[in-house]
């Protein structure tokens, strides 16, 4: 465009110029088109407050920027919020322009139609707006308590971000995740502005917290009892992220390493019922969900049908579009055969299928395969389509007569495919131009099962299989962390996935050692035996003063007589019966192998490390004796991102020179982080099938790390993480050494404590311990 | 002398055979050896001993064995009265006496002091020895002791000793396959196949699922019940899932992907 007042200008626009009265010659350029959009949306008063706010833009010393986005972007925001959101947003503007953050004006103005639209109300954007300053005061000049000189570092970012975050969470999840950002991040610039603009991990793990919908991670149990109840078969499953990429979708697929699907589903919200729908649904009018859970559980339906009923074929031979072709054919196949077994599932299915509009698509100007096989899909899906097309009726009847004579093949189902190719072909087919609307079957996977090609090779093949073999083998030598919560109390909530866990087999040592620790407490062990044996089930116990009972009970029944003849009331408890003592019980011995352990013990000359080594040593000996299910593991930290967890006894695992070798080579480094540690090992004793599940953890101090200053973070964490463990079932119980405990202990462990001053005594007080907590 | 005719089976009671049981059983009978009968709860033991005892002509007397059931539950004691003491006879022997089946249904419930009484009874002694009383019992000739358990959910305490088992013959009972499931409930209900069978199909996918949270599937037992509830007019998954579903497990995951079966089978 040329510079402005040249030749003519309609006396209108030209009192409207002069009522911006604004200099900037890129405003000039594009002023007369912003008007004539804000004219045909906005009243009267509307246009006088656009250009008045606009001159107020264009005055207030940020360069042309903010006066030129406002300009162009106001009418459509009033669009979606009304023109009476004016005040209150140049109000929050003026704001920011009042504090040090007038760099935050642009990329607030630059991201405010995307928002609008997302929160469409003014009573929305007014949570969003009273939400952005909070955190613009607390983020404001604080370093340092230095007052407001600097600019909140976090808040461009977060403004920029802003239409993707709306996008993925409520407003209510906004706010949870902006405060846990400004409460960890509020300051340090750097990582403010990281987490702010969804660079940190943390910022994603928490930003996936706060998500609607479903997440795989917590639904696994669920989908694999789907698999195993309804279809007899288990997978593994793979999670991959929608969540960063928003243009290109992965597609669920799987292979011999398991199922992908993406790592969370949002429950989906049709507005109205499709026509077609089978039988009228529960819901409301005008409002169908299809949950998250449903929708993993249609994508296995589908896959699962795929596993069974699907033979590859060679795709040599064929054209893309044949290859299309034949996929929607062999989709509807197998669904129909996993809709016989299930018939329900065809209301899931239609649910979550698009149902393409019959003349969508311009054959004329489109490529319109995909467009057409979406349709049939439809059809051979939904008996209600309501499809006029001959040749999509005829196909569907084809379709059907041959699935009526049994499941078909993949291959027969690919003849009918290539015919259908061959009668709808279309010149427009070529265009490049493709039909893509309404016709994506996100349940379906990508089909790359379905394909086998003549040109790989054997060679090939083989590689790939030793490929995987080595990649199995570094698995195993280095595990993948496993991410636990972490509490925090100031705020009272969890810090998703703070905590990273490394399990490692306990290195190796001479469990010859072990034997002569047992020899040196021979006498000991005799004790025990002694008390173990009465442990043992069977041994009865007699019930006396039963009213029903298994015997008479001669001295009681003998008074009871008495006092009847007498004419007193006799006691109709005259029986006694006897009791076993089952015992169902399976223990974890959770083994603190923080640095203090080695010093030595007062009044010994002995290290607590090498005290412990005795002490469970004997009570490995004694449980095992027990037969109780029983798993040893060690641990230690070196700030969250280190805790390491050391395996030494599993419970599949015996008392052998194995795990006898382990316990020998015990060591103790760095510090201790307890509630990560009790997570990870109740991961284990949550699995065994027992009555009663008992965690022992035996530590010689206070729960602590280097990254963490404050004292109470880890000790209220643990004592959280017993909270956690008596949910599932698991009683824990504290052994600690620390003479100076009693000011912590209870705190996490309530009463389910005991403190022994008298470390050299352990090797006897640990198994006597367990004994009576068993008892 | 107590009425024999009061533990008669005067209905013939409908049993599905699902092999050669029936045959097997009277062959047991007529040579007078016990009879154990293993298999899950509700798989129709029961129902066949009821049968068998219909069949046969004989008495019956079922005891439900529990916890808290003790030696003097089954034979009897001596009660208390105004003026003394006073013997009862407990189920066992009064079957041994008239010459009843006695049905011990879910034995290992009991403790293992109590069924060691039955030993003598299921030798060629036939005897129950009466030590309060003093009195030794010979059986009657048409007596016969049968028991039942459950191998699958018991824990290892509880199973039976092996000197109790090596005393008797034994049955192992399971859920029929689909085609005669199908047929059991349909024919105990009056329901038509087509519902039997989608009972049946939710039947076995929570079935799929046992050791991985649930010790048992849902039984015959309670596929009856639910085609009961829906012959009474109640909606088919309500009917399931309030007598399929919510009896079996309180696991959150499990009822919801059983929930879920009986949305996916019913169209
Ligand atoms: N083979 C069968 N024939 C007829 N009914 C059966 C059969 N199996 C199971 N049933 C039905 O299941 C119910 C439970 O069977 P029951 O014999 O009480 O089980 P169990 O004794 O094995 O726990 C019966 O009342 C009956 O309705
Ligand atoms: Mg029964």
């Amino acid at each position: 465009m040329s510079e402005a007042p040249t030749a003519y200008e309609h006396p209108l626009m030209k009192g409207y110029r002069e009522q911006l009265s604004c200099g900037f010659p890129q405003v000039a350029e594009v002023f007369e088109d912003c008007m004539a959009e804000a004219l045909s949306v906005l009243s009267r008063e509307g246009i006088d407050a656009y250009l008045e706010y606009a001159r107020f833009l264009c005055k207030m010393g940020r360069g042309v920027e903010p006066v030129l986005i406002f300009l162009e972007e106001w009418p459509t925001i009033a669009t979606t919020l009304g023109e009476s959101a004016l005040p209150a947003i140049s109000d929050f503007i003026r704001k920011m322009w009042k504090s040090p953050n007038g760099r935050a004006i642009v990329p607030f103005l630059q991201s405010l139609a995307a928002t609008s639209r997302r929160l469409h109300s003014q009573e929305q954007m007014q949570d969003y707006m009273n939400l952005a300053l909070a955190f613009m005061e607390r983020t404001t000049g604080s370093i340092h308590g230095i007052h407001t000189t600097f600019a909140s570092p976090g808040l461009p970012e977060f403004f920029t971000h802003s239409p993707y975050l709306l996008n993925q969470v409520s407003i209510a999840g906004l706010k949870n995740w902006v405060e846990y950002g400004i409460r960890n991040y509020g300051d340090h610039p750097e990582r403010q502005q990281d987490y702010f603009s969804l660079q940190s991990a943390d910022s994603r793990a928490m930003l996936q917290k706060e998500r609607h919908g479903t997440l795989l991670v917590d639904n696994e149990r669920k989908l694999d009892l789907y698999l195993r109840s309804l279809w007899q078969t288990d997978a593994h499953f793979v999670p991959y992220s929608l969540k960063f990429d928003e243009l290109r979708k992965p597609i669920p697929y799987y292979d011999q390493l398991g199922i992908r699907l993406p790592d969370v589903y949002d429950d989906l919200i049709l507005p109205s019922p499709p026509q077609g729908e089978g039988e009228s649904d529960r819901l409301p009018a005008g409002e169908i969900v299809i949950s998250g859970l449903d929708r993993y559980r249609a994508v296995l339906a589908h896959i699962v049908g795929h596993r069974r009923w699907t033979t590859a074929i060679f795709a040599d031979n064929y054209s893309p579009f044949q290859r299309m072709a034949i996929e929607f054919f062999e989709d509807a196949r197998v669904e129909a055969l996993a809709m016989r077994e299930y018939p329900g599932l065809r209301r899931l299915f239609i649910k979550l299928h698009p149902k393409p509009v019959e003349d969508a698509c311009d054959p004329e100007s489109t490529s319109c395969l995909r467009h057409r096989l979406a349709m049939l899909s439809r059809a051979l899906l939904d008996p209600r389509h309501g499809y006029c097309d001959a040749q999509l009726l005829d196909f569907t009847q084809r379709f059907h007569d041959l699935m009526a004579q049994g499941e078909s093949s993949t291959e027969a189902i690919a003849s009918l495919a290539l015919s259908y190719v061959a009668k709808t072909r279309r010149q427009s087919d070529q265009f490049a131009k493709v039909h893509f609307d309404n016709t994506e079957v996100d349940y379906r996977d990508d089909n790359r099962h379905l394909w086998r090609f003549h040109e790989q090779s054997d060679d090939e093949e083989m590689f790939d299989d030793h490929r995987k073999i080595e990649l199995e083998e570094e698995e195993l030598q280095g595990l993948p962390p496993r991410h636990y919560p972490e509490w925090d109390y100031n705020s009272q909530t969890y810090r998703p996935d703070w905590a990273s866990v490394y399990e490692a087999l306990h290195p190796k040592g001479n469990p010859a050692h072990i034997d002569q620790l047992l020899i040196k407490h021979a006498a000991l062990a005799k004790r025990l035996k002694r008390m173990l044996d009465l442990l043992k089930p069977q041994d009865k116990v007699r019930i006396r003063y039963q009213e029903e009972g298994s015997e008479l009970d001669l001295d009681v029944a003998l008074r009871s007589l008495i006092d009847f003849k007498s004419g007193a009331t006799p006691d109709p408890r005259i029986n006694m019966s006897h009791k076993t003592s089952g015992r169902d019980i399976a223990v974890m011995l959770l083994l603190d192998l923080s640095e203090s352990l080695n010093e030595k013990a007062s009044g010994s000359d002995q290290t607590i490390l090498e005290l412990s080594q005795e002490a469970v040593s004997l009570l490995a000996w004694a449980v095992d004796k027990l037969g109780d299910p029983f798993a040893i593991g060690g641990f230690h930290s070196n700030t969250r991102h280190d805790v390491r967890y050391l395996h030494i006894k599993g419970y599949s695992e015996h008392w052998d020179d194995e795990v006898k070798g382990r316990l020998a080579a015990m060591e103790a480094a760095y510090s201790t982080r307890m509630g990560a540690a009790m997570r990870h090992a109740a991961h284990y004793l949550q699995a065994q099938k027992a009555d009663k599940k008992l965690m022992l953890i035996l530590t010689d101090g206070e729960p602590s790390d280097v990254d963490t200053k404050d004292e109470r973070l880890l000790i209220e964490d643990a004592r959280q993480a017993v909270k956690e463990l008596d949910q599932k079932g698991i009683y824990t119980y504290c052994i600690n050494l620390d003479p100076k405990a009693d000011e912590y202990v209870a705190d996490i462990f309530g009463k389910q404590y005991t403190v022994i001053d008298n470390i050299q005594r352990l090797p006897e007080r640990l198994p006597q311990l367990f004994i009576a907590l068993t008892k | 002398m107590t009425d024999k005719d009061q533990y008669k089976i005067r209905k013939e009671p409908f049993y599905q055979a699902q092999g050669k049981e029936v045959a097997l059983y009277e062959a047991a009978y007529v040579a007078r050896l016990p009879v154990m009968i293993k298999g899950p709860t509700g798989c129709g033991k029961s129902r066949f001993v009821e049968y068998m005892a219909w069949r046969l002509g004989k008495p019956l007397i079922t005891v439900a064995c529990n916890e808290d059931m003790t030696a003097s539950d089954l034979v009897g004691r001596y009660i208390l009265e105004a003026n003394g003491t006073r013997w009862l006879d407990g189920p066992l022997t009064t079957a041994a006496r008239i010459g009843a089946i006695c049905y011990l249904d879910e034995i290992v419930e009991a403790r293992q002091d109590t069924t060691v009484v039955i030993h003598p009874l299921t030798d060629h002694r036939r005897t129950l020895p009466l030590d309060k009383k003093g009195e030794l019992i010979e059986a009657h000739a048409d007596f016969q002791l049968v028991i039942s358990y459950n191998p699958g959910y018991q824990s290892l305490l509880k199973d039976l000793k092996q000197s109790t088992k090596q005393r008797f013959t034994a049955f192992e009972f399971d859920y029929p396959d689909a085609q005669l499931e199908i047929g059991i409930v349909a024919k105990e209900t009056g329901t038509d196949e087509a519902l039997a069978g989608k009972l049946v199909k939710i039947g076995r996918t929570a079935r799929n699922l046992k050791g991985h949270g649930l010790d048992e599937g849902i039984s015959t037992r309670l596929l009856v019940y639910a085609a009961t509830l829906i012959k009474g007019g109640v909606e088919p998954r309500d009917a399931c899932r309030m007598a399929l579903v919510r009896p079996i497990t309180d696991d959150a995951d499990i009822r919801d992907t059983l929930d879920h079966a009986i949305d996916a089978t019913f169209a």
